[in-house]
């Protein structure tokens, strides 16, 4: 089954063939991690831009490893030391790396649709690493892909998100990939973390976390910020831990062979009790490892879908 | 100058006239005959003349944006949509809370304008919702209403005070409605699209707290409230009950809240990012219920210009507002009379004779004989493609670019005078 976009920007936009185009392009990648040489010339002479509108290190990093691999020129923006500081738009900066020849522009951003905007105005590949509330294409497909290295399927999966649902791009992306390939999801929080209409995506919604839990093969916890608490979403992180802490205990009621995920970073302690990070179910340091032969599969795919487009150009001229 | 409008299907709300006539006009007003050979015929043959449309909501942006629109360019843009007449909202830079700004906007109109231009005045000083501006000076100085448009007056006391003190001047507070608490980083309706595509959302119900306290506020001191841009099915809800109390509330809606809806955002694309923003099809169809049954008394645009840097940017970045005097007509033609919501008669109404009633404008609002010969000929077979590159208007964020319309303006008179026509254009 071809890939035939020019960007990720969402996993609404997949289809279920798409998805499982890109989780049977991991394995091959995954393998050249335990060569000696790690490298593969998949990109040679392409150019990668991260273009990081907010602080990341793990995203960030994963990207660049992956497109090293593929033996890419990358490039990095953070926006402290570039132009954005001095007022150029979106648009203006990502024409400028485009005047440069970049290939394929990876952003994140703190604003929901701005990869959209890039899309929409360049020709560049443009992978979405994370927009507002909205998506984060690539961690929820390396969430799919652990689990599905786990479990060996995804069909009829019972799998919970914990947290803060409403602000939550991971929790989204996980959502709209895990029900595309016939996973049952749950999610549990506070009413005021949960949006209303969640529901709408075919999701299950639970406030009672022991409830939730029960009988289910994945937990996927999400960070919790503090800043949620001066918004009045929650009364103080002693409350929160009390009621959703993943702690060892309330596990006691999901499968045996329960996975714990967390796209970090964690606040040990708050959402996910030390225990349990550090269990033989958590896969959490897997999910790292995945993320970027997960995103070597990305890059890989989008830029054979470039160089076909451009043959296809070709031609018709 | 003096004009013969001939064999003209004519309607005229006030008075319920729907005839085959003729209309004469001299010295910039109706008559019933002339006193000497015309001028001027135009063959009505097929075309349809209405009160000049009086278009109770926009923003013409001078002084201070002239970058977005200015009374030269946002008149002659009204009066290619078939408007004769526009109110201006005072959230210019300075705001118009000072008898000056007001004098200012009539000279500017008076000189470069293609239509006629009515300001409105802000309620409080600096539109800040602390103190009452000197509504009895702008009065003077020439406004029809008074309103902070963009903010709601969030103090309960000085909205009352408002609503208490324009008593006297017999002119309506306009009320922005919204609870800016509930709606804090909102850039769209609150719902399903809105979590899905990540945007902080809009609750219906920051619109309807404020609707349901300025009816209170109404009902307290008997004051005139009109609610500008109703969008919500729960606010037109809470105007219907008001209006059977027999309260004074009125209130308008914008052809954007009858013709989209919030799936219309799914692209992040800002032309359909405005404040209220568009709601779902049950709110739709509520307006267009309270269309029909008389809650909603106006049709307005909101015309609110801005620049291409201004909305080519982050949805959360981009400014609310949307442009809206040349399609008013046609999305009131082909979305409520061609779908059977309103007559023409009754639709046209809602753009004339109710704003001329409500906003005490004399002479206006109706072809009487010795009313002002604002006129506008509409041909319900116009068929045209609307384009960014025919727009009048200095901005061009319009969601509605691309749309194919049936029917539309032909001809504006204003004054007595003919200010466009299809066929020339612009007349100077």
């Amino acid at each position: 089954m071809p890939f035939n976009r020019k960007d990720l920007l969402g996993l609404q936009d997949l289809d279920k063939k798409e998805i499982q185009t890109i989780i049977d392009s991991v394995k091959p990648f995954k393998s050249l991690f335990t060569r000696s040489i790690k490298k593969a010339p998949a990109l040679v002479g392409k150019t990668v831009v991260n273009l990081f509108y907010e602080p990341s290190t793990r995203t960030r990093t994963s990207f660049e490893i992956a497109a090293k691999r593929l033996s890419a020129d990358v490039v990095n923006i953070a926006t402290a030391t570039s132009s954005i500081v001095k007022g150029e738009s979106l648009i203006d900066t990502g024409k400028t790396l485009e005047a440069m020849k970049a290939d394929i522009i990876i952003i994140r951003h703190s604003l929901a649709g701005s990869p959209e905007i890039l899309a929409k105005n360049l020709n560049a590949s443009i992978i979405n690493a994370g927009d507002g509330f909205h998506e984060h294409p690539t961690q929820g497909l390396l969430d799919l892909y652990t689990i599905y290295e786990k479990k060996k399927k995804i069909e009829g999966l019972k799998i919970l998100l914990v947290g803060d649902i409403l602000h939550s791009r991971v929790a989204k992306s996980n959502i709209w990939a895990l029900t595309k390939m016939g996973a049952k999801l749950r999610v549990a929080g506070p009413p005021t973390l949960i949006p209303k209409n969640i529901t709408d995506l075919g999701v299950e919604v639970f406030y009672d976390l022991d409830e939730a839990i029960k009988g289910v093969d994945v937990v996927n916890i999400l960070r919790i910020q503090m800043e949620r608490q001066q918004e009045n979403l929650f009364p103080s992180v002693h409350e929160y831990v009390e009621l959703y802490q993943v702690t060892s205990e309330r596990l006691a009621n999901a499968k045996p062979d329960v996975l714990i995920m967390h796209p970090g970073p964690m606040n040990r302690g708050i959402e996910i009790s030390s225990s349990v990070a550090d269990s033989t179910s958590a896969v959490i340091n897997e999910q790292v490892t995945n993320g970027i032969a997960v995103r070597m599969a990305v890059l890989y795919l989008l830029a054979a879908a470039r160089t076909k487009q451009g043959k296809k150009h070709v031609n018709t001229n | 100058m003096s004009i013969q409008i001939k064999n003209i299907r004519i309607i005229d709300p006030l008075t319920k006239t729907d005839k085959i006539g003729d209309i004469f006009i001299e010295k910039g007003k109706i008559v019933s005959k002339l006193s000497q050979v015309p001028s001027k015929v135009i063959d009505g043959k097929n075309k349809i003349a209405v009160p000049g449309l009086i278009d109770i909501h926009s923003h013409l942006r001078e002084p201070g944006q002239e970058e977005k629109e200015t009374i030269a360019t946002g008149t002659r843009s009204a009066c290619k949509g078939g408007i004769t007449t526009v109110f201006c909202m005072p959230n210019t830079k300075p705001v118009t809370d000072n008898a000056p700004s007001v004098e200012y906007i009539l000279m500017k109109s008076q000189k470069e304008g293609k239509v006629n231009v009515f300001p409105i005045g802000c309620i409080t000083k600096n539109s800040q919702g602390e103190e009452l501006a000197e509504i009895g000076i702008l009065k003077k100085a020439g406004i029809v209403a008074v309103s902070d448009d963009g903010l709601p007056v969030n103090n309960s006391q000085i909205m009352r005070r408002a609503l208490e003190y324009t008593k006297m001047f017999s002119i309506p507070v306009i009320a922005h409605c919204e609870d800016k608490e509930l709606s804090k980083n909102g850039v769209m309706n609150a719902g399903k699209n809105s979590m899905i595509l990540g945007l902080r959302g809009i609750p219906n119900q920051s619109e309807e707290i404020m609707v349901a306290r300025d009816i209170m506020l109404s009902e307290l001191t008997a004051g005139h409230l009109h609610i500008a841009h109703v969008s919500t099915a729960g606010s037109v809800e809470l105007v219907r009950q008001a209006k059977k109390k027999g309260l004074s509330v009125t209130c308008e809606t914008c052809p954007h809240y009858f013709s989209l809806t919030d799936d219309a955002v799914k692209t992040y694309d800002t032309n359909y990012k405005m404040n209220p923003p568009l709601r779902r099809q049950e709110d739709v169809d509520a307006i267009k219920e309270g269309l029909a049954d008389g809650t909603i008394d106006c049709i307005a645009t909101d015309h609110a210009p801005h620049t291409f840097e201004d909305k080519n940017k982050e949805f959360d970045l981009a400014p609310f507002g949307i442009i809206g005097f040349e399609t008013l007509l046609s999305l009131v033609l082909n979305e409520l009379v061609d779908k059977k919501v309103l007559s023409l008669q009754d639709a046209i109404a809602k753009m004339t004779i109710n704003p001329a009633k409500i906003f005490s404008l004399k002479q206006r609002g109706t072809l009487s004989v010795g009313s002002i010969a604002d006129i506008t000929i509409i041909d319900t077979e116009y068929n045209y493609e609307y384009k960014k590159e025919d727009i009048l208007s200095k901005s061009k964020n319009s969601p509605f670019i691309g749309r194919k319309f049936k029917g539309g303006a032909v001809i504006t008179i204003v004054g007595g005078k003919i200010a466009w026509s299809k066929k020339d254009g612009i007349i100077n």
